[in-house]
């Protein structure tokens, strides 16, 4: 496989591995890996390094709903403006467009319900393109972005076999 | 009274312990452990197998199947192996058993009379050689070099005295050091069989786990199918190891009198594994490429840092093992390992466990996270460095 592919599926298990571990599993040196993600970056393909957070273990309030956004679109009016109107408030943690019987998926993080319910409510729903909001309130998560947040199939393996 | 132990047949007696377990009695003892010392995969079989268990459960599957195996299974087995342009049919020529390790002991059984020779190669798995005494054959240890990476030669054979045996023994992908062998080279071997008139048993359960290039198996050279059965299962490449299934593929004649000896003894092989096992061969190679690419790229990380430790290794093209050398200053395999366990708590197996040609090295196997693999390589490198 490609070195650029390759490198990509190491950031998505861990971002945080240092460039020389990075060379070593790739079978490169840590200069080409540098170049390698300074390219993945300048192309867009790599948009950020985050942490995947689970909430239920910080000790704070963290509410996140899922918002399905219905909308109605005129001449001057498609979906890129509507998405970058919503998409600038820091409230919104994931948008997309999507197939089905409603148009946006929207992610709302605030620290309360209220919060979130008041940010739908005054926020969103009066864009005047929006012709409907449903929002669920998530009540816990189980895995997110491949990393599961239960207990993982232990390793009980012998320490040492043949 | 005769008492149990005098009671025990000599052929109990004389078998050693495997010189692996003082070093799993060692681990056993320590916290913080971290284990390179592993002869399975780190992961769990794919969740579409599993569920294929379950399911099979819930139906209420749970009577024996077939003494060869389910007839849908030996379909499969044989569709799969085609991959490596094996053909075999799955009528008479495949027989599903309890793990590769049943087949390749029904096939020692099948072929051995008490005295013949059987010519096993060394360092290799440690189960061999015990088996053929089993049946009553001697070991012939034809050790192989790491000056040619631990690949099996035609002067090994001769130097070894192959050409007195009837069976020779094969694992590559081999385990403990990673080997392969490609085909020009597996056709040296060939040469040296059908001169000598061997029987070749092939064990070939890493097949799968090949990095850089493809599988060959010594059965698709020319005049070798009739004299060669090949070993393989789901344990390694599919992370099945506890589901115990294996098979083996070979001329019906002998495949027929491993299943006479596997009716009476074994009867059939677990049914709930066969249920598991076709849906791996179904859904599951997406699962299993997955797995190849995440070993192949902790297995440049592990071979990496060893050469940058000074730990010499060369570079193992397949299964989970490296088999670098132990660091200057140390000619022993046995008292680095067990000063690195007591030292670092890292778990490494000595090389010299596997057979002539293993000593000075150390089975490292990299089915270990990433993390644990950097772990023991940090400890590794501050052992050596501390001397």
């Amino acid at each position: 496989m490609e070195a650029k592919r390759e490198l990509l599926d190491l950031l998505l298990s861990d971002a945080r591995q240092s460039t020389e571990d990075i060379a070593r599993q790739l079978g490169v040196d840590a200069a080409t890996v540098e170049k390698l993600v300074d390219e993945l970056e300048s192309e867009g393909a790599v948009r950020g390094y985050q942490a995947v957070v689970d909430w239920d273990s910080v000790d704070e309030e963290h509410v996140r709903a899922e918002v399905e956004l219905n909308v109605e679109l005129d001449r001057e009016t498609g979906y890129e403006e509507i998405a970058r109107r919503i998409a600038k408030f820091p409230e919104v943690a994931s948008l997309r467009l999507i197939s089905g019987s409603y148009d946006f998926a929207v992610d709302v993080e605030g620290e309360s319900m209220h919060d979130v319910s008041n940010f739908v409510s005054e926020q969103i729903a009066p864009i005047p393109e929006v012709t409907q909001t449903v929002t669920h309130f998530v009540m816990r998560t189980y895995k997110e972005r491949g990393v599961y947040f239960g207990d993982g199939d232990d390793d009980d393996r012998l320490a040492v076999s043949p | 009274m005769t008492g149990p132990t005098e009671r025990l047949s000599r052929r109990a007696r004389e078998t050693p312990p495997s010189g692996i377990r003082r070093f799993f009695e060692l681990a056993e003892e320590m916290d913080d452990l971290v284990s390179l010392g592993v002869g399975e995969p780190d992961f769990s079989a794919p969740w579409a197998a599993r569920t294929a268990a379950i399911d099979s459960l819930e139906r209420g599957r749970t009577s024996y199947t077939a003494n060869r195996g389910r007839r849908d299974l030996r379909e499969r087995i044989a569709e799969h192996v085609t991959r490596y342009d094996l053909s075999y049919d799955p009528d008479d020529e495949i027989l599903v058993s309890t793990g590769a390790s049943e087949a390749v002991d029904l096939a020692m059984r099948a072929l051995i009379d008490p005295g013949d020779a059987v010519a096993v190669p060394q360092p290799s798995y440690i189960s061999y050689g015990p088996t053929v005494t089993f049946s009553g054959g001697e070991v012939v240890p034809v050790e192989t070099h790491a000056e040619n990476d631990f690949v099996l030669t035609y002067e090994d054979l001769e130097r070894a005295g192959a050409d007195e045996a009837s069976i020779l023994v094969l694992c590559y992908p081999n385990n403990p050091t990673g080997a392969v062998m490609t085909r020009e080279e597996l056709a040296e071997v060939a040469e040296f069989v059908r001169e000598h008139d061997l029987f070749v048993l092939s064990d070939e359960i890493y097949a799968a786990l090949r990095y850089e290039d493809e599988h060959v198996s010594i059965a698709t050279l020319p005049e070798m199918r009739e004299r060669t059965v090949v070993f393989n299962g789901f344990s390694k490449a599919y992370a099945m190891t506890g589901m115990r299934l294996g098979y083996a593929l070979g001329p019906s004649a002998v495949i027929d009198a491993m299943n006479r000896i596997h009716q009476y003894t074994m009867l059939s092989a677990p049914t709930t594994a066969q249920f598991a096992a076709i849906e791996a061969l179904d859904s599951c190679d997406g699962a299993v490429e997955e797995m190849r690419r995440e070993f192949d790229r902790r297995r440049q990380f592990v071979i990496s840092r060893f050469n940058e430790i000074g730990m010499d290794c060369f570079e193992a093209k397949g299964a989970f093992y490296v088999f670098p050398k132990c660091p200057p200053g140390w000619e022993d395999d046995e008292a680095f390992a067990e000063a690195l366990i007591r030292e670092e708590r890292v778990a490494l197996v000595p090389g010299r466990v596997f057979g002539d040609g293993g000593e000075g090295h150390l089975r490292v196997s990299y089915a270990s996270s990433m993390g644990e693999l950097k772990e023991a390589l940090n400890r590794i490198e501050s052992f050596v460095e501390s001397r």
